[in-house]
């Protein structure tokens, strides 16, 4: 078997990568639990994301991490503009409907980037992409541990939004009570745009986080969301506590399944955690009880 | 304070609303009568922008609230307190009471905070509950402060005493007319016919969509052919 230093590492790996995972489902479980749809466009977004990142590092020579302040606000207002300009017109009020323009924007967007980047896979290259840092006899990858700490202090930063600001109490109150909300002034529209736009800017920060250690082409946004709505439902839809607690055991129960059965198998861990969730506990871990 | 004129309104066209008149001045309190269907939550629907008029006058202040939305209409001070109380089950007393000034009065919110808190003190010592989990009679107490957290220039009630007990819903009456009584203008819309015809000064029977009858609240109180329809008299 394994020693304990290899299994300890890669488990720390795991929080370390589960903590990006959180933030990608972050955005998703935020607007599932106010529009109630699951956003298929979710990880064409990020791919956008992704590709937005490369070419700033790439053309501009632009840090990763100095670029996510800026990105995080482009992406806001591409969000913003997305829920309220395109999927909110074009679904007339049915969340069945939200969800197939979710769906087409999603082929568009991987579309576009298909003509305009190629299917080609593109990395960066970054002066501490492999830098390490030392914790007693583990050896942690920098940009990894990065990735973890921005992560954190995102979701805190969003977990504030949402509790102590009039914005994110009209997200609340919206999620669970249109009339009411309407009634007490909230523009409902308005808050279902700020709230997709927060989705979106949360993949910013992701892609931001992601592109020193990973790889983007096309269609790279796909694996990271079903990972992602794997999370939201062991979490529990909708809960962000749970979106962060699920990322965080879904990234530790993949390098751990890579660890023991081998690179490949990875993600299997993930699906049948994903199974076993549906089957004894599919409120999830942190979802309100039916 | 309201002047509402030939409203009519209604959903894909299946008319409700066929033809309202109706007035609420300063100061009074209003009750809007009749029993299940008539179109009272329509009409309150329409007044708070929620749902558009097909036709018809609405004059608030002086100022038209066709075409404003829900968001205008609390903005000019019309406050509407809905049917089933429509409260945000998921959030704590207090945040329900917060957002009621998310709109208007947001800087007086400390302040109306307070007031609130002395109108319910059984608000304070749940502030921190999940309003969701509370009974029936102190939800409504959170819809009605909410209402209040926006400093309402004209406060519309939809069957505040749906559901309660009672002796809440005797205190509710009470509650109602102290609030008019700080100067507050109400349109209480209401099944429960007796009570209301009590405190309020005028009143509208609504039948059909149309007002079919109204007058100052203690002469239709008195009214034979009411009596006969609403009282079993």
């Amino acid at each position: 078997m394994y020693s304990l230093p290899i299994v300890l590492e890669a488990t720390l790996n795991g929080l370390l990568t589960g903590a990006i995972y959180a933030l990608v489902a972050l955005g998703l479980t935020l607007v599932y639990g106010v529009l109630h749809i699951i956003n298929f466009a979710h990880g064409a977004f990020l791919t956008a994301a992704m590709f937005a990142v490369w070419m700033a590092v790439t053309f501009l020579g632009v840090d990763p991490y100095v670029a996510i302040p800026f990105l995080t606000i482009v992406f806001f207002a591409i969000g913003y503009g997305a829920q309220r300009f395109v999927i909110g017109p074009a679904s007339h009020g049915d969340d069945g409907n939200i969800l197939l323009v979710t769906l087409g924007l999603s082929i568009v967007i991987e579309n576009i980037l298909l003509a305009v980047f190629r299917a080609d896979t593109r990395t960066i290259t970054t002066d501490y992409a492999f830098e390490v840092v030392e914790i007693g006899p583990l050896l942690i990858s920098q940009a990894r541990l990065y990735g973890f700490l921005a992560a954190v202090v995102v979701s805190g930063l969003l977990w504030g939004l949402l509790t102590r600001t009039d914005t994110g109490k009209a997200i609340r109150a919206v999620a669970k009570e249109k009339l009411g909300a309407s009634l007490v002034g909230i523009d409902v529209r308005h808050i279902y745009a700020v709230t997709f736009g927060l989705g979106c800017a949360t993949l910013a920060v992701a892609a931001c986080l992601l592109m020193p250690i990973f790889y983007v082409n096309p269609r790279v946004g796909q694996a990271f969301v079903l990972v992602a709505f794997t999370i939201v439902v062991l979490g529990g839809m909708g809960s962000i506590p749970g979106a962060l607690a699920g990322g965080l055991f879904i990234g530790v129960v993949e390098s751990l399944t890579g660890l023991f059965f081998g690179d490949s198998l990875g993600q299997i861990g993930i699906f049948i955690i994903f199974i076993l969730v549906l089957l004894l506990r599919p409120s999830g871990l942190f979802g309100a009880r039916a | 304070m309201l002047e509402v004129r030939g409203l009519r309104a209604g959903y894909g066209g299946v008319e409700v609303l066929r033809g309202i008149d109706l007035s609420v001045k300063a100061g009074e309190i209003i009750a809007v009568l009749g029993s299940n269907g008539v179109g009272k939550t329509t009409l309150n629907k329409v007044l708070s922008g929620v749902l558009a008029a097909d036709a018809g006058e609405m004059m608030f202040d002086g100022r038209p609230l066709q075409g404003l939305s829900p968001a205008e209409v609390v903005e000019a001070g019309l406050i509407h307190v809905p049917e089933g109380r429509k409260i945000f089950p998921n959030m704590s007393v207090r945040e329900n009471l917060e957002l009621g000034s998310y709109r208007r009065a947001r800087r007086n919110r400390a302040a109306n905070l307070e007031k609130v808190y002395a109108t319910f003190p059984r608000l304070r010592e749940r502030m921190g509950q999940a309003a969701g989990t509370l009974s029936g009679g102190e939800q409504q107490m959170v819809a009605i402060g909410r209402g209040m957290m926006a400093e309402p220039r004209l406060l519309i009630l939809d069957e505040p005493s749906l559901g309660l007990s009672p002796l809440l819903v005797e205190e509710m009456f009470a509650l109602i007319q102290r609030l008019n009584a700080e100067g507050l203008p109400i349109m209480l819309v209401e099944q429960n016919v007796v009570q209301s015809l009590e405190a309020a000064t005028r009143a509208y029977i609504i039948e059909n969509g149309i007002v079919a009858l109204s007058g100052e609240a203690r002469a239709l109180a008195a009214d034979p052919a009411l009596r006969r329809a609403y009282l079993g008299l």
